[in-house]
């Protein structure tokens, strides 16, 4: 049997600690995942110092899990990957730092991995990549359509312009009184609920790949006041699944568009917002009759948030094509996917 | 003993590589806080020009605050990673009382003094004994009137030390006289050689997992939460899923 090329991948971009072995890329050994989610709550959001304060306490303790867990040691390994960004400087360097101190000390190669690439390798987990490939990516922080030719190769092809789809969920969820990050519970509710507010589907005509999330956040929240005011009590499940709709029609019909345009053999749906089930049924419902050469790809429900296993499924790529970074790599906090040549941005 | 040497806490950056009591190689550089970029070339640079594998050393000693937070993660996680990873000894040591080991007047008193700006800073009031620096007000985060009016109730010299003295040597003369003494520039820049020596004789820290940075402040978020919910406490803060 042919040796498996192990990974040890550190991910510390946003408010998890996380550190994973992969083997060749698509099976995970361990994917130790430390969340913070509970520290931030009491802020109503992630408070970046925090944040660096806590990967400080975990890491040392991620990384023994992850090979304990694993059940290999530093000999086993043939690579060490990291997030070096987007994300929080303060965050990532803790990451960044840690694995070029194991790298270095155990003589590995380092492979510095864009926290985007490995949402979108979430879903290698399922099964092997076909090119092109058509990736939605929608998280916290981004939400984009990501034109794919081959491994490692991302086009950015679309995105938003005001707010990410997570952040959006993120901001409404206040006004609705949930706890951060409210994506999850406004999701629940959404099924619980029917869409009767007739939110805006803001640039669901515009013939780009755009998106737009502020006017239906806007929408949302002046639809609420203006209830508080004339003491209306509204219907908190409804206007969930009224928020939910809207996110769910933009997301899909632009994804429709971009798909006419540029036929791929799969769709890849991956970022923390993946976890949508509205999103992720209406995709499964749709997709194959409107695009039935089209194979939906969507990331395992358990990596589509941050977690170290998908920097490892991403730096497997890299390490295939020997893209090694040195002891002086540095955290990039606003690290970019290239837009696709004749894209006007 | 084989030691490293590391301190990041503020703009000067220090490495040293030890044996024993011999200083094998050190660099000091004060132009820039890219710690992250520049910190790990020199360590490995230094460790090859004293001719040693990471496995070699036997102990890695770390200037643990209080300072800048970024400077000072960069230099504890490189440290803590380091020690973790092949399992070797770890020590922390005062960032404050390794820059007041430069001064080397037995029975002196030293007061080293880190920028926390707004009119306040990180200061200690140490005494030089047995050749170590010994705490005689321990390290804080202090506004600098309070701290000049604690330095002036000594009534002997006090060596004021580093690099951000200058800016507010004013209030600080104006507190203590004649009784300032400006250390040389050359004694301004913290150096992990004297880092390495102090951390020879010092004891490892017994839960390496738990080591972090001295921040002497709580953030500014977790502050104004407390202040707010005195009795509540949500921890676990961090968990595991
Ligand atoms: N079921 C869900 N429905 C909608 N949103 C969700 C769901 N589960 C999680 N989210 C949202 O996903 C976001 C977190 O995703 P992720 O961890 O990928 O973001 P991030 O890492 O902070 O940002 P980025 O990856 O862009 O840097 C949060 O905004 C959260 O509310
Ligand atoms: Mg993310």
């Amino acid at each position: 049997m042919k040796k498996q090329n192990l990974i040890l991948a550190f991910e510390s971009s946003c408010d998890e600690t996380s550190v994973a072995v992969v083997a060749d890329g698509h099976q995970i050994l361990s994917n130790v995942i430390a969340t913070q989610i509970n520290s931030h709550k009491r802020f109503g959001g992630v408070v970046p110092e925090v944040a660096s304060r806590h990967h400080i306490e975990q890491i040392t303790i991620c990384i023994e899990s992850a090979l304990e867990e694993a059940n290999v040691t530093y000999d086993d390994l043939d690579a060490v990957a990291v997030t070096y960004g987007p994300g929080l400087v303060g965050a990532l360097l803790v990451g960044v730092n840690a694995a070029k101190v194991v790298a270095y000390a155990h003589h590995l190669p380092l492979i510095p991995v864009n926290h985007m690439a490995g949402h979108i390798y979430a879903a290698r987990f399922v099964k092997p990549f076909e090119f092109p490939l058509m990736a939605l990516l929608v998280s916290g922080g981004h939400t984009e359509l990501v034109y794919m030719q081959a491994d490692g190769q991302f086009e950015i092809i679309g995105e938003t312009r005001d707010d990410a789809a997570g952040e959006a969920y993120d901001k409404i969820g206040r006004v609705l009184g949930v706890s951060y990050p409210a994506g999850k519970e406004i999701d629940q509710m959404a099924h619980a609920g029917i869409d009767t507010f007739n939110f805006p589907r803001a640039m669901i005509d515009e013939d780009n790949f755009d998106f737009s999330f502020s006017g239906l956040k806007s929408a949302f929240i002046n639809t609420v006041h203006h209830a508080d005011q004339i003491g209306a009590t509204l219907d908190k499940n409804d206007l969930a699944a009224s928020f939910q709709a809207s996110v769910v029609d933009v997301l899909v019909s632009k994804t429709h568009r971009v798909l006419e345009q540029y036929p791929v053999k799969q769709l890849v749906l991956a970022g923390g917002v993946a976890a949508n089930q509205g999103l992720r049924e209406r995709l499964q419902k749709d997709l194959p009759t409107a695009f039935p050469n089209t194979e939906l790809l969507l990331a395992p429900l358990k990596l589509c948030g941050d977690n170290g296993a998908m920097i490892g499924a991403a730096g497997y790529v890299q390490y295939q094509h020997h893209q090694f970074g040195d002891a002086s790599l540095n955290a990039d906090p606003s690290l970019e996917f290239d837009w696709m040549p004749g894209m006007v941005k | 003993m084989k030691l490293l040497a590391i301190d990041t806490s503020n703009r000067p950056l220090s490495v040293a590589v030890l044996a024993d009591q011999q200083i094998l190689a050190t660099t000091t550089t004060n132009v820039g806080r890219n710690h992250s970029s520049t910190l790990l070339p020199i360590v490995e640079r230094a460790m090859t020009q004293s001719g040693l594998e990471p496995t070699d050393l036997d102990r890695i000693v770390v200037a643990a605050g209080p300072g800048s937070y970024t400077g000072l993660r960069i230099g504890v996680t490189t440290a803590k990673t380091l020690a973790f990873t092949l399992n070797k000894e770890l020590v922390g040591i005062s960032s404050l009382a390794a820059l007041a080991a430069n001064v080397v007047t037995e029975g002196q008193l030293v007061a080293p003094l880190f920028d926390a700006r707004r009119d306040n800073a990180f200061a200690g009031l140490y005494r030089i004994q047995n050749q170590r620096p010994v705490a005689v007000i321990e390290d804080q985060h202090v506004s600098v009137a309070k701290w000049a009016a604690k330095l002036a109730t000594y009534n002997e010299p006090i060596v004021l030390i580093g690099t951000d003295v200058q800016k507010y040597v004013e209030p600080l003369r104006a507190a203590l006289g004649d009784r300032l003494i400006r250390a040389r520039p050359q004694l301004d820049l913290p150096q992990a050689g004297v880092l390495g020596l102090l951390g020879q004789t010092a004891t490892p820290v017994a839960n390496l997992h738990a080591f972090v940075p001295n921040y002497l402040r709580l953030t500014q978020a977790e502050h104004d939460w407390q202040a707010k919910h005195p009795e509540k406490d949500h921890a676990p803060y961090v968990e595991k899923i």
